[in-house]
């Protein structure tokens, strides 16, 4: 066995993760670094971005604070960046609402952050060629945005529904570019994105064990998901949804 | 004005905190579509209404939100017997 030999290493590649301070951002940041990485991490929050650096392997990293709901700061941050090989667009937030209780206003506050924020960040950093051939574009997407949706979480499935078809809009655009453009989806994951504590630990518990893998994913599932995406080992692989789910959809 | 101001901001105030128990039972029953609103009462024990489904326990989380700025907790409406245990909930919280 040649030690070596690795083609899903990130060794030598730069990467943008958005959403750094939590949950599958964290996680991303984490573990790609931990492959080699050097990584750009991204969040609203200071303290919790540097505790997310604080656990990051290697050096050359660096954090930068920006509120990507306001395109100005985007455009900002895009301006300070070096060239990418990836871009993990991840930073994203949920509220459960009935459908009869839809609020436009929180439906456009999700829509801001899931959806528009994302897209412009791409846009950005493609409008400043900061986005190197070779480069791959990884959007966390969800399991709600393209197959199954829990009761309350309509608003989210479309945010990240759009994210969805989105991508493979991307694909076809950057291809020529030698620039590919995927989403993860998941299902439920352990991320402290219901912590608000809406939906019950009793329901959520019960929840966990409709999955096949009797759990629901740890950030880390996510994560690995990311890196593949993100690697050379991915090169053929472009406008795709990845389902990363516990085997729930198979029941 | 500015004594008017202040009325107003009085009057604003009591009706956001007082929205009595009665208030709360309407707004509760009308979040179900096939139970009479006359049914329920301040001491129904909603758990056992037909219609009740955890939709309808996320939908009393969004209306106490949004009549009441509150923010109901899942464990909340699970730990609530009677309507207005939930009332209660909701008055401790605000």
């Amino acid at each position: 066995m040649n030690d070596s030999y690795n083609p899903f290493s990130l060794q030598g590649k730069t990467i943008l993760v958005t959403g750094a301070s939590s949950g599958i951002g964290r996680a991303a940041a984490v573990e790609c670094s931990r492959m080699g990485a050097r990584v750009v991490i991204t969040a609203r929050n200071s303290q919790r971005l540097e505790e997310t650096l604080s656990r990051m392997e290697g050096d050359g990293h660096r954090m930068c604070i920006c509120d990507l709901s306001d395109t100005a700061s985007i455009e900002e941050m895009v301006a300070g960046l070096p060239e990418l090989d990836g871009l993990v667009n991840n930073a994203g937030f949920t509220q459960i609402r009935p459908l009869k209780f839809i609020d436009e206003e929180i439906f456009k506050q999700l829509l801001q952050v899931d959806t528009i924020a994302p897209i412009i960040l791409l846009r950005q950093l493609v409008k400043k060629k900061k986005l190197l051939s070779g480069g791959s574009v990884v959007f966390t997407g969800s399991l709600a945005g393209v197959a199954r949706v829990s009761p309350g979480n309509s608003m989210y499935a479309g945010c990240k529904g759009a994210i969805s078809a989105f991508v493979r809009g991307a694909a076809v655009e950057l291809a020529d570019k030698g620039i590919r453009v995927n989403a993860v989806c998941p299902a439920m994951v352990d991320t402290g994105i219901l912590d608000s504590g809406t939906v019950s630990q009793e329901q959520l518990e019960q929840d966990r064990l409709r999955y096949p893998l009797k759990r629901y994913g740890r950030p880390e599932d996510v994560a690995w998901a990311m890196i593949y995406l993100l690697s050379d080992a991915s090169s053929w692989v472009t406008g795709t949804n990845m389902i990363l789910d516990g085997g729930v959809l198979l029941k | 004005m500015e004594t008017g101001t202040r009325v107003d901001n009085v009057i604003n105030f009591t009706i956001n905190i007082m929205k009595t128990l009665d208030e709360f039972v309407e707004l509760f029953a009308e979040l179900f579509d096939t139970v009479d609103p006359e049914e329920i009462h301040a001491d129904t024990v909603f758990h056992d209404i037909d219609e009740w489904s955890s939709l309808i326990g996320l939908s009393v989380i969004a209306m106490v939100d949004d009549e009441f700025d509150v923010a109901l907790k899942g464990d909340d409406v699970m730990n609530s017997v009677t309507v207005e245990d939930l009332y209660n909930r909701v008055v401790e919280k605000l």
